[in-house]
Order: C-alpha cells, then structure tokens, then sequence
C-alpha cells in the first residue's frame, strides 16, 4: 500500500479550476518529485494534503485513511509535515524557538532534544545562529531552519514546496544532499519544485504538473530521458 | 516639586489602567487582525460585576484583603467565561470572513452587552426567572480599602502621599504584566500565540491549533479588561450607567495606547498605556483639566503623522 494516494484531487479557486483531478501516489521510503512551471497547482497540491483547503474534491489517502475533512493540526499529528513556500519562518521568534515549533504535536523531552541534536548536526550553521532572530538568518539559512524543523515533528512523510527557490546554487547542492540524506534515514518525500534537473537527480519518481493536470509520471531517471522533458525543463 | 512628584503617581496608576485595556485590544488585535470595539464593554462588565461582588462579599463578612482578591478573582472568572463564550458565537465563525464583518459584529456584540447590562429586572415570560441588569442608574463599589493613605514621604516644605489604591493598582497590574509577559515569552503557549498571530496557516503546519490558540488570547485580553474593570472602581467607586459614554471613551484611549505603543506589540501596550497616562495626568495638572481627553487624541494624530506604526511597531520586511 502506498504511503500517500491523491485520487482524482480537484480544486477550485473562486473561477479558476486550479487541479483538474490529478491523481499521485507516494510510495513508501521513496523520493517523489512533482514538477512544473510557476502556477502549475504544485503548491495547491501540498496545501490541499496539509489539509489547508477548503474546496477539494476527490481524494487524499495517507496510510490507507482519507486525510479530507481534518485540521492541519490533525494532520501534522499524523505525520505529515511541511515546509511550505517562501519556508514560512516566524522573523520575531528566535532561531531556536521556530525549531522548538517544530516539535510543538511532542511531548516527550528526551526524544525532542536527541531530534534537535540531530537536526543541528545536519545543519551546522543552524546551530550557531539558535539565540538570533530568524528574520536575520540569510534565505538559504532560513530554508535549513525550516526544513529543520520540519524534521523536529519527526514526520513520516516531508512535503517540501521549492526548496531551492531564490538560493544560490552552491546552497542548493547542499540543501538536495540534505534532503538525500533525509530520505535514507527512512522519511518518505514529496518534493515540489521547479528546478527539474535537481529534482530529478534526487528523486525516485517524477510527476509533471502542467496548468493542474498530470501531463507525464515515469521513473525520474527515465523522465529526465525523456525528449519532452529535456526540452521543456532541461534547457535542451 | 510636590506637584510634580503626586502628578507623575497618578500617571502611573491611571497609565497602568489603560495598559491593562490596551493589552486586550493589542492582543486581539495581534492574532485576529480586527479591533475589538467589544472591549471596552468587557471593562465595563468588569466594573459593573465588581462592585456588586464586592457588596455581596462585604454582606457575609468578608472584608480586607480576602475581599479584594475574592473579588478581583470572581470578576475575572465571570468576564473570561464571558469573553470565550463571545468569542465562541461571534467570532469564531467569521475566522475566514473578511475583516469588515468581523468589525461590524464586534460594534454589534458591544451594543448588546450595553443594552442588555443596562436592563432592569426583566421577567421571562412563562417561567420563574428575572434577568437582574444593572439599569440605567450609576451604582457605587463598596469601600473595600479604607481609602487611606499608604505612606506620606516629607518632600521639601510638603509630603508626597501614597494612596492605598494607587498602590494596589500599580501592584497588581505589574504582577498582571509579569504574568503575561512570561506566558507569551517563556512557554509554548506563548510561542504558539506568537506564531499563530504572525501566519496563522504556517502555525497550522507546526501542528498549532490555531482555533484554539487564538480563542485563548483572547480570553486573557478579557480577563485584563475585568482586572482593569476591578481596579478602575477601586479608584473611582461612582460606577457610570452601562450605557453611558464614559466606557466607551475610556475604551478609545485604552485604544490609542496600543496605537501608540504599536498595535499588536504587548510591550507597546504598556508603554502606550503609561504615555497616556502621563499626559493625560500632567496635561491636566498643569495645562487644563478640562482638555485631557484632547491630549491624548492629540497624541493619536502626532503618532500616526510622525511614526504611524507606533513606538514599537515594525513594518515587516520579508526575505526571498
């Protein structure tokens, strides 16, 4: 069974038809990428599992049960985090506060500071900035905060909206080696990008969303073969 | 020199008074992004109840300090379980609704309370029971600290006196501020709070429950209301009529304190509360009484000329 099945997932926005019953599947250990150009209905995708939209239509399975109809907060719970577009740091709150966030559905202490410990290893510059505010941090600094901690809610599956978006490339490599390395230690993926060629290294398997349809899904190997993906996404 | 010094401890008590107010507007402000004209209805609640608590306590033989903080905590209790129950039928339900309406019902849910406290006995028809409001004459709140002086300091040829009820008034209000500032700083309800009123759907990915969150903030920006309600009826036992205008004056300057300060800033509140006291007092000392509510408004207007965030408020600047 997988661990995450979309099934004919519509949404509407006012007028427009944002996803026209697109259908995903997230299999278990795995890195799932989903691609397309700004305005595909990739981030409608993430917020719709967050449980974030009010008019869907369709179905959303995690675990084999429907996430439809329950809170963010719910979902979260269960297993699901986040890190949305623009990272969604909080600039007031300090470094080590918006991690602690991260861990706000846990109570047990000791698991938290060893997850923390974790993190911070991953993310060494992090960790010398915890006192600061996060509204100081640099963008690709912040993107680390946020997907640290994301894994601070030691989440089943990550959804993680444009990771790259707006960092400089040598962070970028950083931060899809990171994401790796995550992905190793057993945490399920879905990644939302538009950056093809890092996504398609990274992943196992690639969707292609296009004005909220999927146009194409293979191996990510495979597509990143592909003719139509090479000339569309590839730059060649 | 006296003057000076007896002008500066009234600023201080009234300031704190309309801090304490002002930190439920800021509040409610920081994580519903509407002004709470509501508010000043709650404090007038808060004062109504008070005095009534008071004298129901003084008739069993509670007096002294165990009456004061009987009161104090009774009000608070009765204005908090007001305050979730408003927030519960008239708020919540326009979470997503735009911002207009959920001002337009705050207006609505301030005349209700007014109209509704300023009945007299009401009789439901078919049953038993009489609704008790507080009608439409002033009432007065129980001596409950012999109105005495504190302590009297020698200053020069004269004394500089200490009242009782300044003193409670600035105690508690500080134990009050302390409270609040080491929930919203120092606990993870407080972290909540502060998220969710800066990106309430982010705070949803954190696992926040938004809802709730917000419903407690605003429950404690009521329960201050009541203290200040408490606390204003100490100082000024003559109780207005729950229609009268005072309310809702003392409600717009408890207002243009959090403006001042930086609306949605607790600290700003604080610092706006205790600005506005002081002008208010030293403008009535040593310029006109009869022009202090002119002062503050004129404060108002500077501030949004000068610095229209207010002293603490921060335009936010979003990084790519």
């Amino acid at each position: 069974m997988a661990l995450l099945e979309i099934r004919n997932l519509n949404v509407h926005y006012g007028a427009i038809h944002a996803l026209q019953g697109i259908n995903v599947t997230v299999e278990q250990g795995k890195i799932v990428t989903l691609l397309g150009a700004n305005g595909a209905g990739k981030s409608t995708t993430l917020r719709a599992i967050s449980g974030l939209l009010r008019q869907v239509k369709g179905d959303i399975l995690y675990q084999g049960r429907s996430l439809f109809g329950r809170p963010p907060h719910d979902i979260v719970r269960d297993g699901i985090a986040q890190v949305p577009e623009g990272r969604g740091i909080f600039p007031d709150l300090s470094v080590l506060e918006n991690l602690n966030l991260g861990a706000y559905i846990r109570s047990d202490k000791k698991g938290i500071e060893e997850d923390r410990e974790r993190a911070l290893t991953l993310f060494p510059r992090i960790r010398e900035r915890l006192q600061q505010k996060a509204g100081t941090l640099s963008g690709g600094e912040q993107q680390m905060l946020a997907t640290a901690r994301a894994l601070l809610a030691r989440p089943k599956l990550l959804l993680l909206d444009e990771p790259s978006l707006g960092l400089a490339p040598q962070i970028v490599l950083t931060i899809f080696r990171i994401i790796r390395e995550i992905n190793e230690t057993g945490t399920t993926i879905l990644l939302v990008e538009q950056n093809a060629h890092m996504a398609l290294q990274a992943a196992h398997y690639a969707y292609v969303l296009e004005c909220g349809r999927i146009t194409m899904h293979d191996d990510a190997k495979a597509l990143a073969e592909s003719d139509a993906v090479k000339k569309a996404y590839l730059g060649g | 020199m006296i003057k000076l010094v007896q002008t500066l401890l009234s600023s201080i008590s009234v300031g704190s008074l309309y801090a304490l107010i002002a930190l439920g507007y800021t509040m409610v402000y920081g994580t519903l992004k509407f002004i709470n004209f509501a508010h000043a209805s709650i404090f007038m609640l808060g004062a109504w109840f008070s005095a009534i608590i008071a004298a129901a306590l003084l008739a069993n033989g509670v007096t002294g300090i165990p009456a004061i903080v009987l009161s104090i905590l009774i009000v608070m209790v009765i204005c908090t379980t007001l305050g979730f129950v408003i927030e519960r039928l008239a708020y919540r339900p326009l979470r997503d609704a735009p911002r207009l309406n959920v001002l337009i019902t705050a207006i609505g849910v301030a005349l209700l309370i007014e109209n509704v406290a300023a009945l007299n006995d009401v009789k439901i028809p078919g049953t038993q029971t009489t609704i008790h409001g507080f009608g439409t004459q002033p009432g007065k709140m129980p001596e409950l600290l012999a109105n005495a002086d504190l302590f009297s300091i020698p200053l020069g040829s004269g004394t500089v006196v200490v009242d009782k009820v300044d003193a409670l008034i600035l105690g508690l209000s500080i134990c009050l501020m302390i409270v609040l500032e080491f929930i919203i700083y120092n606990t993870r309800l407080g972290a909540a709070m502060r998220a969710a009123s800066h990106d309430a759907r982010t705070a949803a990915l954190m696992g926040i429950p938004v809802d709730r969150t917000i419903s407690i903030t605003f429950i404690i920006g009521t329960s201050l209301a009541a203290a200040a309600g408490f606390l204003y009826v100490m100082k000024y036992p003559s109780i207005n009529p729950p229609v009268a205008v005072t309310w809702g004056l003392l409600g717009l300057k408890a207002f243009v304190a959090a403006v001042v300060g930086g609306i949605g800033n607790v600290r700003g509140a604080v610092v706006g509360g205790l600005l506005i006291g002081i002008l208010e007092q030293a403008g009535a000392a040593y310029l006109s009484p009869h022009f202090r509510d002119v002062y503050v408004f004129a404060l108002l207007i500077f501030v949004l000329l000068v610095r229209p965030t207010g002293i603490f408020g921060s335009t936010a600047v979003e990084k790519v």
